[in-house]
């Protein structure tokens, strides 16, 4: 079994690490610290540390400002409140002029769990990948949290990093380095592609689990970097496999899916399946739970591959 | 003791006719642009820039300058016409105001234009950001001044108040704002459309000190700086203007928010600032 961890810990204690090492850096919040975990590092750099009030508009574009005074500023909240509460702020304070804000969004997806609809961000890759300029990581365990976290704050320009409420499992197989644009192999294959961003990869590994027991040859990918994405894995995975299915805690509506499948479209048309909120608001529960309702888990993942091989 | 002799009065006034003609020039030539808010507020940049901020135009990265933001970035045309006088960018760039290619945009755009100190535009972004630049300044102990322009419109925004407290919060008496008071908006009187009456009182229950002024009178606009920088808290200088001074038609009336003038309003509105 694996190790469970969650991801905005990672976030959290990678800004500890930072934070030492970067005296220009500061971190924002908007009262969701407790939850975010930034108070860790509010704990150890309280003079570093403005807890901005649940002024999520504001936040967002004070860091704008202090980014433009040499700082950088990582904005903390949760990912609904990022994305659409201060997507105003997000587009024309920072993605537009390229302000080097890092946004540091938990409780994304699904698996934020009991909070229900209100706050289960399923839309901010969505949002997201659609400003220009703006670069998008989204890690699949705890230490690919602090993985995207530090090279957020060493890669200048505004970057959107997503992170989850729940503890999930810590994988291995993704822990080499994140590298912007860059997917990482898990598995080579040539009867059928999977592609996971986040959290998801847990399901997609399992799924190719299956999948070999049923003798098929599987190749997984996963993808940490949204904006840029690897456009030569794709087109590599369109043409030397049969399909692809792509798998994300998030709409399948301008997320990873829409991503591979437009790139896919314009260099060698396949079938792809999108595994992820079929359009759906969520509701309260527990992450598996919610997982298993909206169609998230390593079974869905088989049947949409079967599906595509029996084209 | 006046903080402004008569004599620089006198020059403050024939520069900000020169910055109304340019406004004027500028919307004609691209058809397009904000005229009245321009023309209102251009008495509050002139003072500013002429008198009282300290910047140097051949170094706009000077880390000791005193930094000027407009919230309400439709005025385009009067901070592009007072920097390219000052001398940030030559003169004839103005005459590509809202063309392709061009590095004056209709609201301004911090990476592209010298001297424009942020990006503004969708309202209330202006005083935020300029919170977050006057709290870092407080961080690395520096001594400038960070203003920026609110239109009375704007701050029906909620973001205006989010910052309000939080300039507050932080003590930010780096911080002045001016809010341009001319009761006007896009779609009316701001009392019909909004009510922001009483605003002292508003500011003031938020922590911040304020002073009303007439913002076309130079040495009220100079008194009231001169007062804030003496503060210990932020400061907000309502500054009652008239949307559209200067040119007598276009003076207190909704219309000249964002229309461009045609040829023959032009011509009137460029006589009339002839006889000034």
């Amino acid at each position: 079994m694996y190790n469970l961890k969650k991801t905005r810990q990672g976030y959290a204690d990678a800004l500890i690490e930072l934070g030492a090492v970067i005296p220009n850096l500061v971190v924002l919040d908007a009262d969701v610290a407790k939850a975010t975990q930034t108070c860790d590092f509010q704990a150890i750099y309280p003079d570093r540390f403005f807890n901005c009030g649940v002024q999520e508009q504001n936040m967002l574009s004070v860091a704008a400002g202090m980014a433009l005074e040499g700082f950088i500023p990582f904005a903390s909240t949760f990912g609904v409140f990022a994305t659409c509460r201060a997507g105003d702020q997000l587009r024309n304070s920072i993605a537009y002029p390229q302000a080097n804000v890092k946004i540091g969004a938990t409780h994304c997806g699904i698996t934020t769990g009991g909070d229900g609809a209100s706050h289960q961000a399923n839309e901010d890759i969505a949002i997201t990948r659609s400003f220009p300029n703006l670069t998008i990581l989204v890690p699949g365990d705890y230490e690919e949290a602090k993985m995207v976290t530090k090279l957020a704050a060493n890669h200048h320009g505004p970057v959107y990093l997503r992170f989850g409420r729940d503890a999930y499992p810590v994988i291995d197989e993704i822990h080499g380095p994140v590298v912007i644009g860059k997917a990482k192999i898990l598995q080579d294959g040539n009867d059928i592609t999977l592609i996971s961003t986040g959290i998801m990869v847990s399901e997609v590994l399992q799924a190719g689990k299956n999948l070999h027991q049923k003798g098929i040859s599987t190749r997984i990918i996963h993808m940490p970097s949204i904006k840029p994405l690897d456009e030569k894995a794709v087109i590599s995975a369109a043409r030397e496999t049969k399909g692809i299915v792509t798998a994300e805690e998030h709409s399948i509506i301008g997320g990873l899916g829409e991503a591979v499948a437009g790139i896919a479209s314009l260099h060698h048309p396949t079938f792809i399946e999108r595994i992820g909120m079929r359009d759906v608001f969520g509701e309260s529960g527990q992450a598996q739970e919610l997982m298993d309702k909206f169609g998230l888990k390593a079974t869905e993942i088989v049947n949409a591959a079967l599906r595509i091989l029996k084209r | 003791m006046a903080e402004i002799s008569t004599e620089e009065i006198a020059q403050l006034a024939r520069k900000s006719v020169e910055i109304r003609r340019n406004i004027l020039t500028m919307v004609f030539e691209a058809n397009s642009g904000h005229i009245g808010g321009s023309l209102g507020s251009a008495d509050l940049l002139v003072a500013l820039y002429y008198h009282l901020m300290v910047h140097d135009p051949k170094n706009p990265a000077w880390k000791k300058r005193d930094r000027f933001i407009l919230s309400k970035g439709h005025c385009t045309p009067v901070i592009y016409a007072v920097l390219a006088d000052c001398g940030y960018f030559p003169q004839e760039d103005l005459q590509t105001f809202r063309r392709p290619g061009s590095h004056l945009q209709g609201h301004p755009f911090q990476p592209k234009t010298p001297g424009i100190e942020a990006s503004t535009g969708t309202l209330g972004l202006g005083i935020s950001t300029a919170a977050g630049m006057a709290l870092a300044a407080k961080l690395k102990k520096e001594n400038q001044y960070y203003y920026v322009l609110c239109g009375d419109g704007e701050i029906q925004e909620g973001q205006v108040w989010e910052a309000a407290m939080f300039a507050n919060k932080y003590k930010l008496d780096n911080l002045i704002a001016i809010v341009d008071r001319n009761y006007l908006q896009t779609d009316g009187n701001s009392e019909d459309i909004m009510p922001l009456d009483p605003l002292a009182p508003k500011w003031e229950s938020f922590g911040w000190q304020v002073h009303s002024i007439d913002g076309h009178d130079y040495g009220q606009i100079v008194a009231a700086v001169n007062r804030a920088k003496k503060a210990s808290q932020p400061v907000v200088i309502i500054a009652n203007t008239i949307k559209g001074k200067g040119v007598s038609f276009m003076e207190n009336k909704v219309e000249w928010h964002g229309m461009p003038p045609v040829k023959e309003e032009f011509d009137a509105a460029m006589k009339e600032l002839d006889h000034v």
